[in-house]
Parts: C-alpha cells; sequence; structure tokens
C-alpha cells in the first residue's frame, strides 16, 4: 500500500431533483484510496455508495446531479473531464463492474466479440491481434479461451462474471470499481471470485473501490473501509480494526444485521424495516441503534468525520464509543 | 461414536408428529426436442419430514434441486416418483391431477422474488380479499377488510398500507405482504423458496423473525429453501443439504454447523465469508473438496469410491447423519482422513467430537 492516493475525492455532494423535493444522495464526501488499495465501501441499500461509484465513472444522469466537491485521479480533475476526454479516460484509467454483472453482457453477441470490441475501440488492433488478446485475458481469469466463441447464455453465473472481471481489466485500469459483484451468486462461487480478484490485484497491483452490504465479505477483501449512512460517512478506518472495535453504533448494527456461523444463537433485531428517505426521516431513529434515555439527545444529523486516531474517523454519535480506540 | 444405522429413516417419529412425510421424490426433466428420450434428474430420490411446527431448512448451490423439492411439494411439479404424505394421505395418489382446494388450503408457498411475485396493477388488499373469498374465510366486505388487517398486523404492516400498490412498497414490505397472503388461508405448511434471497441486508433479520414467530405462535411448519447458511442456521431447527438432487447430509441446525461431516457441506460452510476464521482461503484444501464434490470417482480420502456404491446415510452425532463413505462403521475415527486431517478449522471441532482423534492445535486464536 503507497501512501500516495490514486483517487481523492473531496467534500462530493450529489442531489437528485425531484418534482417537488430535492434529494442529497451523497452529501459531503471525502475520502481517497492509495496506490495498490482495497478500499471497501459499505451500506444499506439507498445509502448512496452506488451514487459514489457512478459519481467516480461520470455515469450520473439528470435527474442526478453533482452540485459539490471535487474528484481528482492522480492529479487530474474528473469532473472538468467532457466528451471525446471522457470516452477515452473511462474504461482505460478507471473500470466498473456492475451490480448484477452477469447481465450486463449483451446476449445477442459471443463473449469473444464482445471483448475485441474493446481492443479494436480503445487501442486500435486489428480483430487477430484483439483475439490473442481475449484469448489472454480468460485464461487470467481462469476459462478456456474456447469460450470465446460461446454465448452468455451457454456460461455459468460464476463463469460470466469472470468474463465481465476479464473485460474490466483488458485496458489495465489503474482503478476497478466493483459495485456488489458478488450478489446473486452462491457462496462457494463467490468465494473463488473473491479469491480470484484478490490474486489478480496483487499480481497487477491495480487499486479497488469495492461497495457491498456484506461486511463479513467486506474485511476478508478490503485494506482499509467506510461505512457510509444516508448519504454521509459515519466511519472510516482499516478494515480489520474497524471490524474488531466498531466506533459508530451503526457500523455495528450493519455488521450484526447477518446472523453469525458459529457461537449460540441468539435473537438478533436487524436494521428496521421502516421506509428511509434521506431528507431526514422523522419518527424512530435513522441508524437503527435504541439509545438508552440520557444519551437520546442527538438530531439525527450525521456529523463530518473527526480522526480520532492516526488514520481512524468517526462522526460522532452519541454512542460512539471513543474510548475503544485505545485497545 | 460413529455408529451406523443405515437402514434407519431420518424420522421415525409417528406420522401424527410430522406435518410433511416425503419418501423417494424423484423429479426427471426432460432433455432435448418433442421425441427425444433424454432428461436429466433434478431430485434424485429424497427422503424427509417436516415434523409439526418445526421450520427444515433445505441448502444448497444454485441448480441443486432444492425449489423442484418445494415446487413438487407445492403440486406445481409433478414428480416422477416417490410419495408426498401431508395430513396422512399420499397425495401423489389421492388427488393426481393438481392441488385441490382443501390442499391448498393447507399448504402454502413464499416465492423468492417479492417484485415479481405481487401482481402490480392491485392494490395490497386484493391480495389478501382473494384466497379469504375463494377459502370462504371472509364473505361480507367488512369481514375481508377485518381479516386483512389483522393479516396485515401479524406480519409487522399497517392497515392503511393495504391501500398501497406494491411499488409504493420496500422490498422486505412486499415479501411481508407475500406471506400474509400465504396466511390468509390459515395453513398448516408454509413452503419459503429463498424467501430472503433477494432483500437487501437491512430487513433479512425481519423477515426470518417473522418466520419464527409464525412458527412459535401459530405452530405453522415451513420448508424454508435457502442458499444462505447462516440464516439456516439463525431460524431452522433442522438442516439438510442437499447436493446434485440428492440429500448428502442433515441434522439439527447448530450441530450441523458445528460438525459439518459431507465434504460438500464443509466446502459451502468453508465458503461463508468470516472475517474472524483463523485460516485463510487455502486453495489446495478447496481444491480436494471440490474433486470430492464434483469428481465422486476418486475420493480424495481414499475412501471407497462413490461412483461404485452409493452411500447410504449414517450416523455421527445425535440427530445428525450424513451420506458418505466414510463414515461407514469399518472406518475408524483414527484411520478416517476427514477425521485427522487438519487443513481445516472444522476438523478440529470434529476431532472434539470423536474422543479417540488427536486433538488439534489449531483452535481459533481469538
Amino acid at each position: 500500500m503507497s501512501t500516495t492516493p490514486i483517487l481523492e475525492v473531496t467534500n462530493l455532494r450529489v442531489e437528485y431533483h425531484g418534482a417537488n423535493r430535492q434529494v442529497v444522495a451523497v452529501n459531503d464526501v471525502s475520502f481517497s484510496i492509495g496506490e495498490g488499495e482495497i478500499f471497501g465501501l459499505a451500506g444499506e441499500s439507498g445509502c448512496g455508495k452506488s451514487t459514489v461509484a457512478n459519481a467516480i465513472m461520470r455515469l450520473l444522469k439528470d435527474p442526478a446531479e453533482i452540485t459539490g466537491g471535487q474528484i481528482r485521479f492522480k492529479g487530474r480533475d474528473l469532473l472538468a473531464l467532457r466528451g471525446e476526454e471522457l470516452r477515452r479516460f473511462r474504461w482505460k484509467e478507471i473500470a466498473m463492474i456492475f451490480q448484477s454483472a452477469m447481465n450486463s453482457l449483451n446476449p445477442v453477441m459471443t463473449i469473444g466479440s464482445q471483448m475485441v470490441d474493446i481492443f479494436t475501440t480503445h487501442e486500435g488492433l486489428s480483430v487477430k491481434q484483439a483475439r490473442s488478446r481475449s484469448a489472454e485475458l480468460l485464461r487470467l481469469v481462469s476459462i478456456d479461451p474456447v469460450r470465446l466463441d460461446s454465448y452468455p447464455h451457454q456460461l455459468s453465473g460464476g463463469m460470466r462474471q469472470r468474463a465481465v472481471i476479464a473485460m474490466a481489466l483488458a485496458l489495465e485500469p489503474s482503478l476497478l470499481i466493483m459495485d456488489e459483484p458478488t450478489t446473486a451468486l452462491d457462496v462457494v462461487v463467490q468465494q473463488e471470485i473473491m479469491a480470484q480478484i484478490s490474486d489478480l490485484q496483487r499480481q497487477l497491483g491495480f487499486s479497488v473501490l469495492f461497495i457491498t452490504h456484506d461486511m463479513s465479505l467486506m474485511v476478508e477483501l478490503s485494506h482499509r473501509m467506510a461505512v457510509m449512512h444516508s448519504g454521509r460517512l459515519v466511519e472510516m478506518a482499516d478494515a480489520e480494526l474497524m471490524f474488531d472495535s466498531p466506533l459508530h453504533p451503526y457500523t455495528l448494527s450493519l455488521m450484526n444485521a447477518f446472523p453469525p456461523l458459529t457461537g449460540p444463537r441468539v435473537r438478533l433485531t436487524g436494521l428496521s424495516d421502516s421506509v428511509r428517505a434521506a431528507d431526514g426521516s422523522a419518527g424512530s431513529c435513522s441508524f437503527h441503534v435504541s439509545c438508552p434515555p440520557d444519551l437520546a439527545n442527538c438530531s439525527g444529523n450525521i456529523p463530518d468525520l473527526r480522526e480520532v486516531a492516526p488514520g481512524r474517523f468517526v462522526a460522532e454519535h452519541p454512542r460512539t464509543s471513543i474510548e475503544g480506540t485505545a485497545a | 461414536m460413529t455408529t451406523s444405522t443405515g437402514q434407519r429413516r431420518p424420522g421415525t417419529a409417528p406420522i401424527d408428529d410430522v406435518s410433511v412425510r416425503v419418501r423417494g421424490l424423484t423429479k426427471d426433466f426432460p432433455l432435448g426436442g418433442l421425441f427425444s428420450r433424454r432428461s436429466v434428474r433434478a431430485v434424485d430420490n429424497v427422503d424427509f419430514d417436516i415434523p409439526r411446527g418445526t421450520i427444515v431448512a433445505l441448502v444448497g448451490e444454485s441448480g441443486s434441486g432444492k425449489s423442484t423439492v418445494a415446487r413438487a411439494l407445492a403440486r406445481l411439479e409433478r414428480p416422477t416418483a416417490g410419495s408426498i404424505v401431508v395430513g396422512g394421505r399420499d397425495v401423489l395418489k389421492t388427488e393426481k391431477s393438481a392441488a385441490s382446494r382443501r390442499y391448498r388450503g393447507t399448504v402454502q408457498m413464499v416465492f423468492q422474488d417479492p417484485f415479481g411475485s405481487l401482481n402490480p396493477a392491485h392494490r395490497v388488499e386484493h391480495f389478501l380479499e382473494r384466497p379469504l373469498r375463494i377459502h370462504g374465510k371472509a364473505r361480507t366486505r367488512q369481514e375481508v377488510r377485518r381479516q386483512s388487517a389483522e393479516l396485515m398486523r401479524t406480519v409487522g404492516l399497517t392497515e392503511d398500507m393495504l391501500d398501497s400498490y406494491p411499488h409504493e412498497l420496500s422490498g422486505g414490505q412486499r415479501q411481508r405482504v407475500s406471506i400474509a397472503r400465504a396466511l390468509a388461508v390459515d395453513p398448516e405448511i408454509i413452503l419459503a423458496d429463498e424467501p430472503t434471497s433477494m432483500l437487501d441486508v437491512s430487513v433479512r433479520i425481519g423477515i426470518l423473525n417473522l418466520m419464527a414467530r409464525l412458527r412459535d405462535e401459530r405452530g405453522i411448519s415451513m420448508l424454508f429453501i435457502t442458499h444462505d447458511l447462516a440464516s439456516a442456521r439463525y431460524v431452522a431447527d433442522t438442516t439438510l443439504v442437499m447436493f446434485a438432487g440428492a440429500l448428502v447430509e442433515g441434522g439439527e441446525s447448530l450441530e450441523l454447523m458445528q460438525n459439518p461431516s459431507h465434504p460438500y457441506t464443509r466446502l459451502l460452510l468453508s465458503a461463508v465469508p468470516d472475517p474472524a476464521r483463523t485460516v485463510r482461503y487455502d486453495p489446495i484444501h478447496r481444491a480436494r473438496l471440490r474433486q470430492a464434490v464434483l469428481a465422486p470417482t476418486t475420493c480424495p480420502w481414499q475412501g471407497p469410491d462413490c461412483s461404485r456404491s452409493v452411500p447410504v446415510r449414517h450416523t455421527v452425532g445425535p440427530d445428525h447423519w450424513v451420506r458418505c463413505h466414510l463414515y461407514a462403521p469399518q472406518v475408524s475415527a483414527l484411520s478416517n482422513p476427514l477425521l485427522t486431517d487438519h487443513d481445516s478449522e472444522f476438523d478440529s471441532e470434529l476431532d472434539s467430537a470423536h474422543d479417540s482423534a488427536p486433538a488439534s492445535t489449531r483452535k481459533a486464536a481469538r
């Protein structure tokens, strides 16, 4: 892990404009990803984590708008890129694996022709050269190159996912964004895909922005991670440190949202099932935390992150256990 | 402790204590064209019981045949062979063509996708009114409204949501409506096919808790189909592991997850992400388990070959059985490579269960 950040997001703010209301999906979010670092972004659905990914890829369209902040990639201002510049930058510098990536393959084109497209478009290779490069890529993700002539429906879910990963790595991007890459895959396939990404990352040295709601999976893969809630970051720290001693009560709730595989069977409450609104939901605590009455003096607003220990940030909450950092 | 009762059936309980008894359930799907003779066996000779008032989890990977079992029980699929005994009657014999209204009043199903299983053109009340009227549970307008409201409260929703359309509800709320719809006919058995897999982490536990509550308060028996072992462990009394159409292991949920015995169960469990795990992903052990699971012609533990003789059920603990030759009584715990192999942390737990094997030093450090 190097200390020079490859991606720097500062005070990013994204708003969705509705007919009669505006929703702030990402509110003043700042983080950076170092070279060769795997950075995890966790949160439940609707917290704005995918919006962050789409903002970095510059994929946001109306009614979403980036209304503030900066995204710098290797020192360049991403938000200033226009037209052809932006087109060349995408996939070459930052590639993305989308949620339900298996369905992002074109069903009426063979895997090969979809991969060849990448090379002929971005690198101007001949079809023959592009095919041999594509074969190499498939071998990299342990798929037999004869599969170049297969259609997506002829591959299993895991293989399709691998093919999508191969396509994302085709132009050797410096940053790979993975938005819930393994939802809809069963656990065995999921673990194999994760091990493969981890191997490729060590081998090729790219950085990863990894988005998921599965905290366990994230801690296994990531070096550093952040937890997002209602468009705000609530905690950011080294992954293992955060897992061992979470400071923010919401981080703990998110970790306890999955039942454990060991220990006695205890009743969990999970996160609440109320309809959430990013514009300050009334009623129950949006963190799904029940505070004792003497601590329930919070406004519900999430404050800015504060560095409580080197590299350890938390948005303080009445129940934040700062003394936990000593451990 | 490793004693065999190869002939013993999983449920020797009297039929009165059993909601559903399935024996020899087999389903072949034809392959190829209209006149093709080829077929694939999706479910192969499956035997199990759902004791009254319990949740039985059926776990396995995608394509293992677990949904076909549920669909056969719901009479949405006609089995090739076998018997399904519900309420003391073999329903495949007594109701040959399809499910009767009486059967539907006993067995209800909750589907995986709450976005696809509710017609978007109707309000929530419609989904509850239909079963209430068809099954004669409510006859007047007021009765329907009163009972619908009651159902909504049972599943943790509010009465005013009866007037909502499905698109106005979140995924978790829609799944609760699906459960309310199943409850409307006051069933004894609910078949839940992956009820939580399409739901966000934030609402999963809520649905699992609801299932547990229905079991405890109303005594409803459930077949809970899932690929998430942690959910199965959390809510199910008994867990059955299915692989390639056959049940390979079964037992009390906590015991089974504590001492997974079949290579496939161990493969599944070792794949669940768990940061507290001391042993990281081990490709060699994984490859061995995979070989045992996918290419059973040669046993990676030098046990008897699974392709030559089909393994029978062996008891490995109280209320815990496995179909694997390595647990046959002639293989003692000491010579059993699955029990003395130190590749995985599960082995140490297995060892302690079989006190004749050497104790492992690889216990979790944390």
